[in-house]
């Protein structure tokens, strides 16, 4: 019997950053936010003061709303999406409404999903917020109704809200939340409140506007980039050209006369010209000369890697998955199937080139930074600066795009500007460490690179008996601060959306055999599914092919036992026309679908191939079920940015090494998605009252099957290598 | 040494280094951020300014050579194509992490000030160089129909 239990019960990236959080002692303070209220009604309130019931919101006597957002805001939408939770509980208006960034402080402001650790990743926004915002906005509401109770001498019973104004119909009384703040700062904070039935919602499910548009329309959103301290100076850093080089000597003279340059310094990264504008330091930079130690570097080329990465997937490896025997099944089907596909490495390579501006002094470091992991990076900044983690102060500023490069546990670009600020005096000049496109494509912290081997044994029916999924490549955790989390020689990381396919195949194998290479690695947007659903949803569709069934028919079937999957399944195939007929030739249409941190999603693509092989995708059509849509355009958006963002990626994008140099420096020769290659994207949001999931991520998955599988209806040939091959290829 | 110019409708003169991207004396010299670093080889537009009224990469060009000229920014944007692009902009959400949308706003602006009923076609070969990573492509060209919609009304 096939049903649900049957699923891999393999942690997910969630469970591990929370395994990982309790395992960082430094970071591991009791959680208390649902007492800060009480604690406020203790203090003495200053006159004028706002009303701070708690740690994520402040209500002003001019009636603003000030939500305090725990949560980077990296395009994704996450402050009007917290903003949109805490409002809606709380009542308020939303033009009222505006959004602070929180400290970094793990006792207040860890993300629930990860435990003790502040940070955002693993699309968990939403889901962390939820129940902790909710309440949070409606135990303020609750006392606000107090206070005009207390005013007004009547039942709170008797009293309604809306919009920011506490009304009393029976007295035709009516008060703006402003004006209760006086008498609020006085009252108790409720331990329970009862939250607002689902069916009263005015913003969830809404369409409140982005807190940030209007800012990141006319140029005034500030990011670290726009962040200026008086006296501040520009720092850039001058890497080794080879992963795991070192500085063996370097030659300041030449760097230090460009007018401009202040100071070269070498820091454990490299070698840093400190001047007094970015043009100063590019061209100090430029002129410095530097001899680096190679014994230890890594050298090798990405070709040959893959080459012994193909041999290994030859080789026994670590078991992810092991249900029935899948060997066997295979061994006996009546027809077989085999498939290898390759990933490259990839940069992240988002809009706004890392950077970060430190102050640092003997006593304290402040950071500003479009900073993901704050909590992580406060202790790396504490250990780099030899201060103590609460000497470190954050200031999360806008982030230019992410995609998972700012959340890394050795905080790299945070490291290296405080260790330039040390190295240059810890004097307390203010330093801005600013990275060039060219430091950003070379930078490392990659999606690994990988290749997978299946074979699948069939029925004469076209049964699926047998599943056997072999992935090689780097391990994202091993030999970072999460190393301890690899369970028996697994990083779930690698195998996630391979060892828990939803499918009901009786057999099923998935082995992992985990690499080790000079190159550093990092997750990249949905992480493990970026690769392991093209190989799964690729060879599922060679699967059904062998089988004689269409691409939605035979995957439908094969999802009986999960009705979310199979639900955005059909949504999409529907909304797509799926059964309208064949397309016309050079036209095809293919279909993909995944889960991906909780949230699921199926896309169908259109494709056009030219009599050249050039590959045009037309449209996508997308279904996704992400819980409670808490703003449906949003929701939307991520979709679209989804699959314009996986796109590029499948069809362009990869990072090479020859004899260990990366070969691509900037966006000439590490290709991203252009206006004339977004297809037509429509997206369908399923209903559900369902506790909300993350949509950062997800949209990414299917995307590159759905394209695959799209081009071998219309060519019948597949894809088994990324990015998908140039012009006349195919 | 000096370059004077016009900036935003009104003179300007920085003293810098003549070779310096007019993106970073625009930035750090005049103290205008809403022009923002993207690659630093004009491949990817976040930098674009109106030079003379037609959109340019700023990263690329030596502030001497806009001496006598007139560079526009995303802070000195007014005209009622620009502010169209804008409105529409807002109204359709098109940014997300919006680190490129200054750029975006002013090759859709250069756009619309010479074409005021761009076509699909016209659209990509205007915004073709300005790159999203967050891929708000298609919100991007719906606002470009809306503002030119708007515009004509």
């Amino acid at each position: 019997m096939i049903n649900k239990t049957l699923r891999s019960p393999l942690p997910t990236r969630r469970d591990f950053l929370k395994t990982a959080g309790a395992a960082s002692m430094a970071l591991t303070i009791g959680f208390e936010w649902a007492a800060s209220g009480r604690r406020a009604v203790a203090a003495v309130a200053a006159p004028g003061a706002p009303f701070a019931p708690n740690a994520f919101l402040r209500i002003g006597s001019d009636n603003s709303v000030t939500v305090i957002a725990k949560h980077l805001e990296m395009g994704q939408g996450s402050y009007t999406g917290i903003a949109t939770i805490v409002a809606e509980e709380l009542d308020a208006d939303w033009s009222k409404v505006t959004v602070e960034s929180a400290p970094a402080d793990a006792k207040r402001y860890a993300n629930l999903v990860f435990g003790t650790i502040q940070g955002t990743g693993g699309s968990s926004a939403m889901a962390n917020s939820w129940a902790q915002l909710r309440d949070a906005g409606a135990k303020a509401r609750a006392v606000l109704l107090s206070a005009a109770a207390k005013d007004w001498h009547v039942p709170v019973a008797e009293l309604t809200t809306d919009k920011g104004v506490v009304y009393h119909a029976a007295g035709k009384r009516q008060a703006a939340y402003g004006s209760l703040v006086k008498t609020a700062v006085t009252l108790p904070v409720p331990d329970t409140v009862v939250l607002k039935d689902p069916k009263n919602f005015k913003l969830i499910g809404g369409r409140p506007p982005r807190v940030d548009a209007a800012a990141k329309t006319d140029g005034t959103a500030q990011f670290t980039l726009d962040f200026v301290l008086p006296g501040m100076l520009v720092a850039l850093l001058k890497r080794p050209p080879l992963f795991g080089a070192t500085v063996k000597s370097f030659d300041p003279s030449a760097a230090g006369a460009v007018p401009g340059v202040v100071k070269v310094v070498q820091v454990p990264g490299g070698v840093a010209v400190v001047a007094k504008s970015f043009w100063a330091a590019k061209q100090g930079r430029d002129a410095l000369k530097v001899e680096w130690d190679d014994s230890k570097a890594e050298k090798r080329s990405s070709a040959a890697l893959m080459d012994e990465y193909r041999r290994l997937a030859d080789q026994p490896a670590s078991s992810a998955r092991k249900q029935g025997d899948a060997k066997k099944a295979i061994g006996d089907a009546v027809r077989k199937v085999s498939a290898t596909y390759e990933f490259p490495y990839l940069a992240h390579a988002p809009m706004e080139p890392l950077d970060a501006v430190v102050k640092l002094d003997a006593n304290s470091c402040e950071i500003w930074a479009g900073d993901q992991f704050q909590t992580i990076d406060q202790l790396n900044a504490a250990h780099t600066a030899g201060l103590d983690p609460k000497q470190v102060s954050i200031h999360t500023l806008y982030a230019g795009g992410s995609f998972g490069r700012r959340a890394n546990t050795i905080s790299d670009y945070i490291v290296e500007a405080v260790s330039i600020a040390k190295a240059y005096g810890a004097d307390g000049t203010p330093i801005k460490l600013q990275w060039t496109r060219e430091d950003d494509i070379h930078g490392g912290l990659y999606r690994p690179m990988y290749f997978h081997k299946m074979e699948a044994g069939l029925t004469a029916q076209g049964e699926l008996t047998g599943w056997h999924h072999v992935i090689v490549g780097q391990s994202i955790v091993a030999g970072t601060a999460f190393a301890g989390l690899v369970k028996d020689g697994i990083d779930g990381t690698s195998v996630e959306g391979a060892a828990n396919i939803a499918y009901a195949i009786p057999n099923i194998a998935v082995d992992l055999s985990t690499t080790k290479t000079g190159v550093p690695v990092l997750w990249w947007r949905v992480v493990g599914s970026s690769h392991t659903t093209f190989a799964v949803e690729a060879f599922i569709d060679e699967a059904a092919h062998a089988a004689g069934v269409d691409g939605f028919t035979f995957r439908r079937k094969l999802l009986e036992h999960e009705p979310r999957m199979k639900a955005v399944l059909e949504l999409a195939a529907e909304k797509a026309g799926w059964n309208s007929g064949p397309m016309p030739a050079g036209r095809g249409r293919g279909i993909a679908v995944a889960e991906a941190f909780k949230t699921f999603v199926a896309q169908v693509a259109e494709v056009s191939v030219d009599k050249d092989g050039n590959i045009k995708v037309d449209r996508v059509v997308c279904a996704v079920d992400c819980g409670t849509p808490i703003n449906p355009d949003i929701i939307t958006a991520q979709m679209e940015g989804g699959i314009g963002f996986g796109l590029g990626a499948v069809l362009y994008s990869a990072i090479t090494l020859k004899d260990g140099r990366v070969e691509q420096g900037n966006f000439n020769n590490y290709r991203v998605l252009r206006m004339n290659e977004m297809p037509k994207v429509e997206v369908y949001i399923v209903p559900s009252t369902a506790p909300p999931t993350g949509v950062g991520e997800p949209g990414v998955a299917p995307i590159g099957p759905a394209v695959a599988n799209a081009v071998f209806a219309a060519t019948g040939k597949r894809i088994h290598m990324l990015p998908f091959p140039k012009t006349g290829a195919v | 040494m000096p370059t004077t110019f016009v900036l935003n409708g009104q003179s300007a003169t920085l003293d810098a280094d003549p070779a310096m991207p007019l993106l970073w004396a625009l930035r750090e010299v005049a103290g205008l951020h809403g022009t923002k670093f993207g690659c630093g080889m004009a491949m990817c537009g976040a930098c674009t300014v109106h030079l003379d009224g037609q959109a340019v990469r700023s990263c690329v060009m030596p502030l001497s050579a806009v001496a006598g000229r007139e560079v526009t920014t995303i802070e000195g944007l007014k005209s009622k194509q620009a502010k169209a692009v804008q409105a529409a902009w807002v109204e359709l959400q098109v940014p997300q992490c919006g680190y490129c949308q200054s750029g975006q706003v002013m090759s859709a602006t250069a756009l619309l000030e010479k074409n005021n009923a761009p076509t699909d076609a016209d659209i990509d070969g205007a915004m073709s160089g300005n790159i999203c990573r967050c891929a708000t492509y298609q919100r991007i060209r719906a606002a470009i129909h809306s503002a030119a919609q708007s515009i004509k009304a």
